[in-house]
């Protein structure tokens, strides 16, 4: 195993945590490799969102390992640490800043130094209004960069939020739900999106829509009750006995 | 003739049956006008001689002497009480008690008194009353021997003790053998027993007692009495944390009172009720207009009208928080900081009202008999009033979470807060019950009003000393959680009462305050915290 | 850096408010000075040292809009931080005072020979010197602030329950000014200010001298408070008052962002605090009473939070209305002011100001839409579509 983690961009080893004597995550065990495109999937309560709440530092496990780029140690972590170290996180829901408009919601979101004073003496310089640029037409909002994020269509929200991740230009991008709420010519959009962006980095998504999972055509794993319960291709897992009594149903 | 024989058969007869009065009253007549001439060293003789006597009719004597009232006539060397007035005095016979009509002052000579004198009739005074028929005379006498211990009293101490009946009194009386005792000349195993029973005894008279008693005391009966000393102040200390105890328990009611309602509107509603504090001014206000009714119509029912105001108060802020929930607050739901101005706005109108309606003074409400009074109990002092509140805010807390835990409205009101879109999709009419919780968590605040009103004062203020110290309490104990607030707000009273000797009354409360800050900072959801993903949400 | 700080907090909002300032600033004082008493426009010395008091409340809107409106820090002790900053002023103030107090002492302060007192307490050291003084009236509130806040933040403490801490924080500070032996004049706090500076507190330069003094403080903070919310740093404040959790995965530290807002916003509290004492001649515990600080939360509510020029309004027209209303219907001012706090939230949430701008703005993006619309309609161009993925 310890020789498998100077290799690995995410080591997860025996995590468990517990709210109130609920197991949410129990010793769950995942890796996830440089470049890696990696979908999730699983039932509701499986653990999904609280691995990624443990990667991202918002909740600290009871017990267990997170490394990320093989020796930093997560676990010590909080959410700005890890944010800089270069991990990105989607939300379930959209969320953006929606006083804010297009523009600075990607301002806000570019890698530039973070702390108070580099914030407040910030001037926005000739390549990062050129980077902001080039996300916008990625993202397809150029035609809204002035317009407020709350007036943006559920979709565009969606997009924005993906627009803010490559402005963080993380190394591990973490997905939750990237097309729920979106039409079908939306998601496939973003299928294509999501394949361009994990050209350069490694990208982990949590997804129901196994239309979806298909059109990635990457490596699945499957949760339930706060492990691993399949790993492997989407033909491979979705023909997995316990995964489909578990999640997909006879 | 017949009729003379008669009447000189009567006067024969009330002679002889007067004779023997008659001989120690010329007795006594004899004692008094002695002092007339005594000199000052003498005096001391001569009071013991007086008190010796037994008789009742001396102490006003010796009271008199004491405090400067004896005469004695020049021309004839008696001695009167007298009652001054300007020039002339009024004279009393010392032993008959008749009026022995008026004299002017320069006709008489004071009898001279001094410190030492009086000294000696006080404790003449003790030990003569100390064989009073009256009980309540003897526990004053023994009370007042115990202030001033006189070796010289022992006599008489003794004496009375062994014709003492009474419990109590013997006990007193035991005490006072054993502070006279210390400081006469008995032996020295005497001494030890009544070191022995002044630490039985205890108090805090015993413990100055037998400090006092140490530095003259013999070297062998030294170790003795510091023992004594030892035991007595660690047993005192004990009963004066049981006393710090107590009124943190008092407090702590008192706390929980105020912010049991707000536990409903804020920990299980989420709403910052800044108006909380005039709901219980409203409670405690109509308890004073109902006592003001009881008084001027039905003055028997005086102690029921906490019972009938109880009820009342309930209904009034319940009402009043009925229509501020429809009126405003479901206007601001999910935004509890502009919830926090209006309700702060509401609060001020009420105070104004209530200012403008009743004035801005101090209304006076009274104690029903029940409520007034102390007793003791161990080292203890218990009021009343205190302990029926402890007893009421706790079963006001009992039938509060009886309500939420096992009734039909309590189980709406816990749907609600946890998810209120399933509960209405589930039929629950989550508008009503957003009404009537809140009216509830009102109403519950008048009731605390009705006790509050018994040890606080009804002013329209009332309320805004309770606010910050219910949030806190609130907040300490972990929103959403009643057993939270109940510990909370006992462990918070209790605190500031240890505090308060340490560091006075109001650094005691900064540091509860500044230690509440710290707290939250270590664990902003409180004592106990409800955790997990829902919290965020 | 700093040129494009300034640059960038003077949009026309802001130079105009500034403007206004300046020619009060000159206008006010010189009315009261070179006119006669009985001339039209006169403006008495009183009216002088009133709208003064005005303007330091309207900083002290002010700072409370930076963390409210911008950070969404509701601190109901901000009051605390005008008290602190007060009482620094007051410290001087008694200082200069001298032999002249009743009992003639010195060094010591009137209050002090009265609780016979024989020497100063280290705390008063210095207050003789006003650079001192004005340095403190700086550091203390924010020093206080940034203590406080770094517990706070630090432990994600958010929301009412900041709030009532903050609360709590401000009643405790109460509580301890009231005590006599704190060294702060306990209940009557400090008073019977002789002069300033060396000039006599009471004559009319002096006072047109403070009036100036505080809407020049006021201009300064505006531009400062502006060249805060609109440099990054401001757009990072309001992010987290809006989504605080995104923020952080956005890799900002919140709690230090908070944390400069807050000990800076205290720091313009206490400047106000310290030119009201001077202006109105007390400053006593009574300042720390929780209620204050919540009717700036209100001052700064009816002008609009979330703008710069909302609280100096909302602070000018309620205290004014104050001014009228304890006058006519003594009575009735807690009655208008607590329907105040009741109606302002319910219909006027975004204030006078935001509401107004919110007109304007909806006014202009109405006359761009239709601009738009012509202007495709003459190119003959529908709406953008997004154009096909790379």
């Amino acid at each position: 195993m310890t020789g498998k983690k100077p290799r690995s961009l995410l080591y997860l080893d025996g995590v468990s945590v517990s709210f109130d004597g609920f197991k949410a995550l129990n010793a769950l065990s995942f890796i996830v490799e440089p470049g890696e495109l990696r979908a999730i999937i699983g039932p509701n309560g499986a653990g999904k969102t609280t691995m990624m709440d443990i990667i991202t530092g918002k909740t600290r496990p009871d017990e267990g390992e997170v490394y990320f780029r093989g020796d930093i140690d997560l676990t010590q972590k909080d959410e700005a640490d890890i944010a800089q170290l270069g991990i990105g996180r989607k939300f379930q829901k959209p969320s953006v800043f929606e006083s804010h408009t297009v523009w600075d919601n990607l301002e806000l979101a570019l890698n530039r130094r973070r702390g108070v004073f580099a914030t407040l003496f910030y001037r926005l310089t000739g390549e990062d209004k050129a980077r902001i640029e080039e996300i916008l037409s990625t993202v397809r909002l150029t035609a809204r960069r002035d317009d407020l994020a709350a007036n943006l269509s559920h979709g565009q929200k969606q997009w924005l939020e993906i627009g803010m991740l490559l402005a963080q230009e993380p190394e591990l991008l973490l997905v939750d739900e990237p097309v729920a709420g979106m039409t079908d010519a939306e998601t496939a959009e973003t299928a294509v999106l999501l394949k361009e962006i994990a050209r350069t980095r490694s990208v982990v998504v949590v997804e129901h829509d196994m239309g979806f999972i298909r059109d990635l055509g990457v490596k699945v794993t499957c949760l339930a009750e706060g492990s691993v319960l399949a790993e492997g291709s989407i033909d491979f897992v979705s023909n997995d006995p316990k995964v489909i009594e578990n999640y997909l149903g006879r | 003739m017949y009729r003379i024989f008669l009447s000189m058969l009567v006067a024969l007869f009330l002679i002889a049956a007067a004779a023997p009065g008659a001989r120690a009253e010329e007795a006594l007549r004899e004692l008094v006008n002695a002092l007339g001439e005594a000199k000052l060293s003498d005096m001391d003789e001569h009071i013991a001689s007086l008190a010796k006597t037994g008789d009742p009719s001396v102490v006003p004597i010796l009271e008199a002497l004491g405090e400067g009232d004896l005469y004695v006539r020049k021309a004839d060397g008696q001695v009167f009480l007298t009652k001054g007035n300007g020039s002339k005095l009024t004279l009393t016979d010392p032993v008959s008690g008749e009026s022995a009509g008026e004299a002017p002052k320069a006709a008489l000579s004071k009898v001279k008194v001094n410190n030492g004198v009086r000294r000696a009739v006080r404790t003449a005074l003790g030990s003569l009353t100390l064989m009073s028929p009256d009980r309540n005379a003897r526990l004053k006498a023994v009370q007042s021997v115990l202030q001033s211990p006189n070796a010289d009293a022992l006599d008489a101490i003794e004496n009375a003790l062994a014709a003492e009946k009474d419990a109590d009194v013997r006990a007193l009386l035991e005490q006072a053998r054993a502070t006279s005792l210390l400081i006469s000349d008995r032996t020295v195993e005497e001494k030890r027993r009544a070191v022995q029973t002044l630490k039985a005894g205890g108090g805090r008279d015993a413990l100055s007692v037998l400090s006092s008693a140490l530095g003259s005391a013999d070297e062998t009966l030294k170790p003795d009495i510091v023992a004594a000393i030892a035991g007595l102040e660690q047993t005192q200390a004990l009963w004066a944390a049981g006393q710090n105890v107590w009124y943190g328990l008092s407090l702590g009611s008192v706390l929980l009172l105020a912010a049991i309602g707000l536990a409903i509107t804020f920990g299980v509603m989420g709403i910052i009720n800044m108006a909380h504090g005039e709901m219980v001014m409203l409670g405690a206000y109509t308890t004073f207009l109902v006592q003001e009714v009881v008084r001027t119509s039905f003055p028997g029912l005086f102690d029921w009208s906490l019972a009938i105001a109880l009820p009342l108060a309930f209904l009034v802020t319940g009402a009043v928080g009925l229509a501020m929930e429809r009126g405003v607050i479901r206007f601001l739901y999910g935004r509890p900081l502009e919830t926090l101005l209006a309700t702060w706005g509401m609060s001020l109108i009420l105070q104004q009202a209530v200012r403008t309606i009743f004035g801005p003074t101090n209304q006076e409400v009274g104690n029903p008999s029940w409520m007034s009074g102390a007793f003791d109990l161990g080292g203890l002092t218990i009021t009343w009033n205190r302990l029926w509140i402890i007893v009421f805010a706790l079963a006001v807390f009992a039938a509060l979470l009886f309500l939420l835990k096992k009734t039909p409205m309590g189980l709406q009101m816990r749907a609600v807060t946890q998810n209120r879109r399933m509960a209405s999709s589930m039929g629950i009419r989550t508008p009503w019950v957003d009404a009537l919780t809140f009216a509830l968590g009102s109403g519950i605040a008048g009731m605390a009003g009705v006790a509050l009103s018994q040890i606080d004062n009804v002013s329209p203020n009332l309320g805004q000393g309770y606010i910050i110290d219910s949030f806190m309490v609130v907040v300490f104990g972990g929103v959403g959680n009643l057993w939270g607030t109940l510990v909370g707000a006992f462990s918070l009273g209790i605190l500031n009462k240890f505090l308060e000797p340490y560091a006075g009354a109001v650094l005691g409360k900064i540091l509860v305050l500044v230690l509440i800050i710290l707290f939250i900072q270590k664990r902003p959801r409180g004592l106990f915290a409800l955790k997990g993903r829902a919290v965020e949400a | 850096m700093i040129t494009s700080f300034l640059v960038k907090s003077l949009d026309r909002t802001i130079v105009i408010a500034v403007a206004i300032l300046m020619v009060l600033a000159v206008l006010v004082p010189a009315l009261n000075l070179l006119t006669a008493p009985d001339h039209p426009l006169h403006v008495p010395t009183y009216l002088v040292s009133l709208f003064g008091k005005y303007l330091t409340y309207a900083l002290l809107a002010l700072a409370l809009d930076l963390v409210w409106g911008f950070c969404g820090i509701l601190s109901l002790g901000h009051a605390a931080f005008f008290a602190l900053g007060g009482y620094a002023m007051g410290m001087y103030l008694m200082r200069q005072i001298g032999t002249r107090g009743s009992y003639g002492d010195p060094l010591l302060p009137d209050f002090m020979v009265f609780l016979n007192w024989k020497e100063l307490p280290w705390f008063w050291y210095g207050f003789d010197m006003f650079w001192f003084a004005a340095l403190m009236v700086v550091l203390v509130p924010g020093f206080i602030a940034f203590v406080f806040g770094w517990f706070a933040f630090r432990s994600r403490v958010n929301g009412v329950y900041l709030s009532i801490i903050t609360q709590a924080m401000t009643y405790a500070l109460l509580l301890a000014f009231f005590r006599n032996d704190m060294g702060f004049g306990g209940n009557n706090g400090l008073t019977d200010f002789k002069d300033i500076l060396g000039f006599s507190i009471q004559a009319d330069g002096t006072r047109a001298a403070l009036f100036a003094a505080s809407a020049l403080a006021l201009a300064l903070s505006l531009v400062i408070t502006s060249g805060i919310v609109r440099s990054k740093l401001g757009k990072v404040l309001v992010a987290l008052r809006d989504a605080e959790s995104r923020t952080r995965f956005l890799g900002y530290r919140v709690e230090h962002m908070k944390l400069f807002a807050f000990t800076v916003s205290a720091m313009m509290a206490g400047v106000a605090g310290a030119l009201y004492v001077p202006q109105v001649g007390i400053i006593n515990p009574g300042e720390f009473a929780p209620g204050n600080s919540i009717e700036v939360v209100i001052w700064t509510a009816v002008g609009g939070r979330g703008t710069l020029i909302g609280p100096i309004v909302g602070a000018i027209l309620v205290n004014g209305g104050k001014s009228i209303f304890t006058a006519a219907f003594p009575e009735f001012w807690l009655f208008a002011l607590g329907g105040l706090f009741v109606l302002v939230t319910l219909f006027l949430p975004k204030g006078v100001v935001g509401t107004a701008q919110q007109l304007l703005a909806r006014g202009r993006a109405d006359r761009k839409a239709a601009r738009r619309q012509n202007r495709d309609e003459e190119t003959g161009l529908g709406p953008a579509e997004p154009m096909a993925a790379e």
